[in-house]
């Protein structure tokens, strides 16, 4: 079965539908977690924290983190490959333009493959910024998120990035939420209006929940 | 009216193609596109030049045959065939472009017209209901509900022109196969291949080089006789019901 | 010796029907045919040349039971036949509306129809074989229309007084066609059938008094081959396209046909043509071709004109009473559901009376004011919604607004390769099917008994009687390229296209077959007179001969060339429109779609000359320009009496 998957178009665009869901439900938390930095850097350091204890007793330290951060490689990983896969493919199947050309399909829909790539870039980069701390501006501080994040959002690129990023995800959820029931087979005549309402509803949400955080930091109201 | 038209030219398969100018005058409103590249091959011929080529039959949007892309758009700018597109939709001192499909599945043969043989192979593949002449019982011994019917008839409806793959960004042909899949899948008549059908027509549709589905709704809006976006969705669907019931057996 | 002093030769009759009650014929025929063994049918290759209804549908039976069949089509796939243009829906004497009929009310309506001049024993088997149709095709997944209980609906069409019409929507030919397809696509994924789409029959290879094989031309490379087979079926259709514009696809040709007639087979009763009487007006000179409306609409329409001459207000603004509803005037019982030949006479009455609508007064109104008071809008649009759509596109005009301008145009052949009741023409191994055949409908075809004919013909007759050539004619000689005759053949063919391709004149090919259509549109269409059947006898060979002087076709013949293909098609048409003619010219008398007008009732109607010409007209070729010689089949009719056909 997951070798028809895999060597179908349409099982691989399955597998491009699971992973961005899984990865659009940990971005739903991500982002709900974000906002506890407007409550000031105790409750976020300990929100923080918290994460790394998910599951005690049960789970030693950081298990349940690392639990997540394995699924999302995996999916990260089987969403750009079937991406790139599938482009491929597509490419090759239109392999001379039209002479006349005509702006076509959403804009959303236009930009899911640059979005994508853009997405991808922008992981790696927050990783290194916020998680490791490799490429972080100033001093990173293991364990003192809340002043990492702030140092991060007071340089100019830094907001630039990732406003840039969060506008990029927005549209690809938007395109991408809608595509990934259809995909799945749940889309239908008369559940399409309501799909799209939630595509947007959950792009718009995204979007702004994830840019309050560097207009907090550049409007001064988290410092 | 008077028209400019800048047309594909190309020889055969091999060759490479050009846009070419033509001019034609004393084009009524009344003609069909058809009728007018008629005029201007007519035209032609006099003037002991090779006459563009194109696909056309009957002429009246169920054949399927005529497959043009006019302004950019899959048969043009109404909904419709091209055979069925009128010259009302222009004005007199238009500039037309017009061009053949474009799809690696779908090679040129000359001028304006493909090598449409790939959709064949997907009906070959599945698209059909083993019923051998002289096996099929009473008609009316499987009643089929309303609503059934009218879903399978609506998705019977597609003439394969393959307006959805011309105007596809990605070259897909999944409009085309998810209609039959649709058609045949819903029918009692249809049940006992409904897994394989759906596993054997998409595989073909792959291996004919087809790109794949990014859900960008153009064949939808292409496609002259309504086969709804929706149509993939319920494929899909099919395709992975099938899947998880032959990885059962 | 003009072509009008023909030659009267032998009668020819069908020998293959047995003797005995009408309704065991057909099971004593087939007992009676010798059987193939399964192991030995792969043995047999068969050429089936055309895919439409009939074509389709036996090349994938054929397929089914054992054979191999080399199948051929001039479009770019089996698919597109002109099959799938038909609207309306097919025939079939289910009585599921337990409405009084039967398949000998079929067979009775369909001799009637005919205006007795079918053979009797084949339009009972196409009766017989009708339930079977359908419930072959609901087994295909054919999506006829359903009631909400979820058995078939029906409706009733023109000339017959039983609901026996099953139909999906508008697009009935569609569907029927792609079912018989989607069965010869199983054949040809499972190697039984091997399929040359975009290649034409060029000419038929008759050995030794027997048909062995095809010309045909790659329409692609233009490579000319032959195809050796030891039956060859002929399912290509009619050749209403000799008129130029009629309701035929653009590329149906009769070329096939033809040249089997050429090299033997007999061509019987080449003047019956069915003008259909629904079809959208034509617009100007640029036209290419004319569209049917499905006479499906004649059930809730309501066809008039102005009782004035030149009453040219719009026709909403003409008083109920200055309306003339002519069919319901003169036919009280049947109204506006009279046949189609009849239908078509009266619409060219009432404009030749001037008191025709729309421009140059070439057409009448089809009025569903009334239909959508009595059933509503919605009800009208479920109904009839496609071909308003499609009425509204061409014309520019709301049906649902102003009534639609129809006028009747050339829509199916009645006439056709002469066949036995086994299907085969005058060439021993030549079998013909579907429309390219004569057999079933007479002088005057019903409507939706086009589709059951072409499917009864390839999925049930032939395949059961061909069966019975093979078996007779097991161990035939291997045919090559070798062959003194195919030789010839092919030579002949290969000169026919050099000699287009070199005139290198001042006129196309579409001049040409525009000047033939409208001669014979003129002359040999709705009412034909014996002068004017003489002057287009006369013009016709003038025609002919300009065309070889002054034809112009680019390109050469080893490539991709529809400007060749067409030419070489109006070769034929000059040809058999010559036949056409003088078979009406002999037919001195009216009889369904063939109305001479020295042979009318007092009050206009077609009158029949049973006495004289209650036969099948079978020509055999005597050679280009030589009168043909006339077979004569007679027809006997003894179950339904020949009697005036009356629908007041």
């Amino acid at each position: 079965m997951a070798r028809t998957v895999w060597d179908s178009s349409v099982g691989k665009k399955t597998v491009m539908a699971v992973s961005g869901l899984i990865m659009l439900l940990y971005l739903v938390v991500h982002m709900i977690g974000n906002l506890k930095i407007f409550f000031g850097a105790g409750e976020f350091n300990h929100y923080a924290h918290w994460l790394r204890t998910i599951g005690e007793p049960f789970m030693h330290y950081e298990w349940t983190l690392w639990l997540i951060r394995v699924v999302l490689v995996v999916a990260v990983v089987a969403h750009a490959v079937s991406a790139y896969q599938l482009s491929r493919r597509d490419i090759r199947a239109r392999p001379s333009k039209y002479v006349h050309k005509k702006p076509r399909a959403t804009y959303a829909t236009r930009t899911m493959r640059w979005g994508g790539i853009i997405l991808g870039l922008f992981i790696v980069w927050h990783i290194l910024d916020l998680t490791t701390g490799t490429v972080h501006s100033g001093g990173f501080q293991p364990g003192h998120p809340y002043q990492n994040v702030v140092d991060t959002f007071s340089t100019w690129y830094g907001d630039v990035i990732y406003i840039v990023a969060m506008l990029a995800l927005g549209l690809h959820v938007r395109h991408g939420f809608w595509s990934a029931a259809q995909t799945l087979g749940a889309g239908s005549r008369s559940r399409d209006r309501a799909l799209k309402a939630v595509a947007n509803v959950l792009a718009l949400l995204l979007t702004a929940g994830f840019i309050a955080v560097p207009v907090g930091v550049m409007t001064g109201v988290v410092s | 009216m008077k028209l400019t038209l800048r047309v594909w030219r190309q020889r055969d398969a091999d060759a490479e193609g050009a846009m070419s100018t033509y001019e034609v005058d004393g084009i009524s409103s009344d003609m069909s596109f058809l009728e007018m590249l008629d005029v201007l091959n007519e035209q032609l011929i006099l003037a002991g030049e090779d006459p563009v080529a194109f696909d056309h039959d009957c002429r009246e949007g169920i054949c399927g045959a005529c497959s043009l892309v006019i302004n950019g758009d899959a048969h043009g700018p109404e909904r419709t065939t091209t055979c069925q597109l009128h010259m009302r939709s222009f004005k007199d001192g238009d500039t037309i472009d017009i061009e053949p499909w474009r799809a690696a599945a779908f090679p040129v043969i000359r001028d304006l017209v493909v090598d449409r043989s790939a959709f064949d192979r997907i009906i070959q593949a599945g698209g059909y209901i083993t019923a051998p002449t002289g096996s099929a019982p009473e008609a009316h011994a499987t009643p089929v509900p309303k609503p059934d019917a009218d879903f399978a008839f609506e998705h019977a409806e597609c003439i394969g022109c393959g307006a959805c793959v011309a105007a596809c960004p990605n070259g897909a042909a999944m409009l085309f196969t998810s209609a039959k899949v649709n058609h045949l899948g819903v029918l009692p008549q249809g049940a006992p291949e409904r897994e394989t059908r759906v596993l054997d027509m998409v595989a073909q549709m792959d291996e004919e080089g087809f790109g794949g589905c990014t859900l960008a709704g153009e064949c939808a809006t292409a496609c002259p006789k309504g086969i709804p976006l929706v149509s993939i969705t319920s494929m899909n669907k099919e395709w992975l019901r099938a899947t998880r019931k032959v990885a059962k057996r | 010796m003009t072509y009008t002093d023909y030659v009267t030769g032998e009668p020819v009759a069908d020998t293959k029907a047995p003797a005995g009650p009408i309704n065991e014929r057909w099971d004593k025929r087939r007992f009676e045919a010798k059987l193939v063994n399964p192991a030995n049918r792969r043995k047999h290759t068969v050429i089936v040349v055309g895919t439409g209804l009939a074509g389709g549908s036996a090349g994938a039976t054929l397929a089914e039971q054992g054979y191999h069949v080399v199948q051929f089509c001039y479009q770019d796939s089996p698919r597109r036949a002109h099959s799938i243009a038909a609207q309306g829906g097919i025939n079939a004497a289910k009585n599921y509306r337990n409405d009084g009929d039967s398949v000998h009310r079929l067979f009775y309506d369909t001799v009637k129809g005919g205006d007795f001049r079918a053979r009797e024993s084949n339009v009972h088997r196409l009766a017989q074989i009708s339930v079977e149709i359908i419930d072959q095709c609901v087994a295909q997944g054919v999506p006829f229309a359903r009631e909400y209980g979820g058995l078939l609906d029906t409706r009733s069409f023109g000339g017959v007084q039983v609901s026996r019409t099953f139909y999906a929507r508008g697009q009935t030919g569609q569907q029927l066609l792609l079912g018989a397809y989607q069965a010869l696509s199983r054949q040809i994924a499972a190697g039984n059938v091997e399929m040359h789409p975009r290649t034409e029959m060029l000419d038929l290879i008759v050995v030794d008094g027997r048909a062995r094989g095809i010309v045909a031309r790659d329409l692609i490379t233009g490579k000319i081959s032959t195809y050796f087979a030891d039956a060859v079926v002929l399912a290509s259709g009619g050749y209403g396209n000799v008129f130029y514009l009629s309701t035929n696809a653009m590329n149906s040709n009769a070329t096939a046909i033809w040249r089997a007639h050429r090299r033997g087979a007999y061509f019987a009763n080449p003047c019956f043509t069915q003008i259909h009487p629904t079809c959208i007006p034509r617009t100007g000179d640029h036209q290419s071709k004319l569209t049917l409306m499905s006479e499906s609409l004649r059930n809730d329409g309501r066809i008039w004109v102005p009782r004035a001459k030149g009453d040219d207000r719009p026709p909403n603004r003409i008083p109920e009473d200055e309306r003339d509803y002519y069919l319901e005037r003169i036919y009280p019982s049947f109204g506006n559901l009279v046949p189609r030949d009849i239908a078509s006479r009266a619409a060219k009455n009432v404009c030749d009376e001037g008191r025709g609508v729309g421009p140059g007064g070439q057409g009448v109104y089809l009025d569903f004011a009334d239909a959508i008071r009595r059933m509503g809008r919605k009800a009208v649009e479920a109904k009839y919604g496609n071909l308003f759509d499609m009425y509204q596109r061409i014309t520019d005009e709301d049906p649902y607004e102003v009534p639609m301008r129809i006028y009747p145009a050339v829509h199916y052949t009645m006439g056709g390769l002469w066949v036995d009741y086994d299907l085969q023409t005058t060439i021993p191994g030549l079998f013909a099917i579907g429309e390219a055949n004569f057999s079933d409908h007479g002088a005057n075809r019903l409507g939706a008994s086009a589709l059951m004919q072409g499917l009864a013909d390839g999925y049930f007759v032939l395949p059961a009687t061909i069966n019975d050539y093979l078996a007779r004619n097991p161990h035939q000689e291997p045919v090559t390229d070798q062959h003194p005759v195919v030789q010839e053949v092919l030579a002949e063919t290969e000169d026919r296209l050099n000699l287009l391709l070199s005139v290198d004149g001042d006129r196309t090919p579409d001049s040409f077959h525009r000047e033939v259509g409208e001669l014979m549109w003129e002359f040999c269409g709705m009412a034909r007179t014996d002068a004017g059947l003489r002057k287009a006898l006369e013009r016709i060979p003038q025609i002919r001969e300009e065309f070889w002087r002054r034809i112009k076709v680019p390109g050469t013949g080893e490539e991709f060339n529809q400007s060749l293909e067409k030419a070489n098609r109006v070769v034929d048409y000059l040809e058999l429109a010559e036949l056409m003619c003088l078979d009406a010219l002999h037919r001195a008398e009216s009889c369904g779609g063939h109305f001479r007008e020295e042979s009318q009732t007092p009050d206009g109607e077609a009158a029949r000359r049973d006495d004289e010409f209650a036969y099948a007209a079978a020509w055999e070729f005597t050679g280009t320009g030589e009168a043909p010689t006339l077979h004569k089949e007679d027809l006997v009719f003894e179950y339904v009496h020949p009697t005036q056909r009356s629908y007041a």
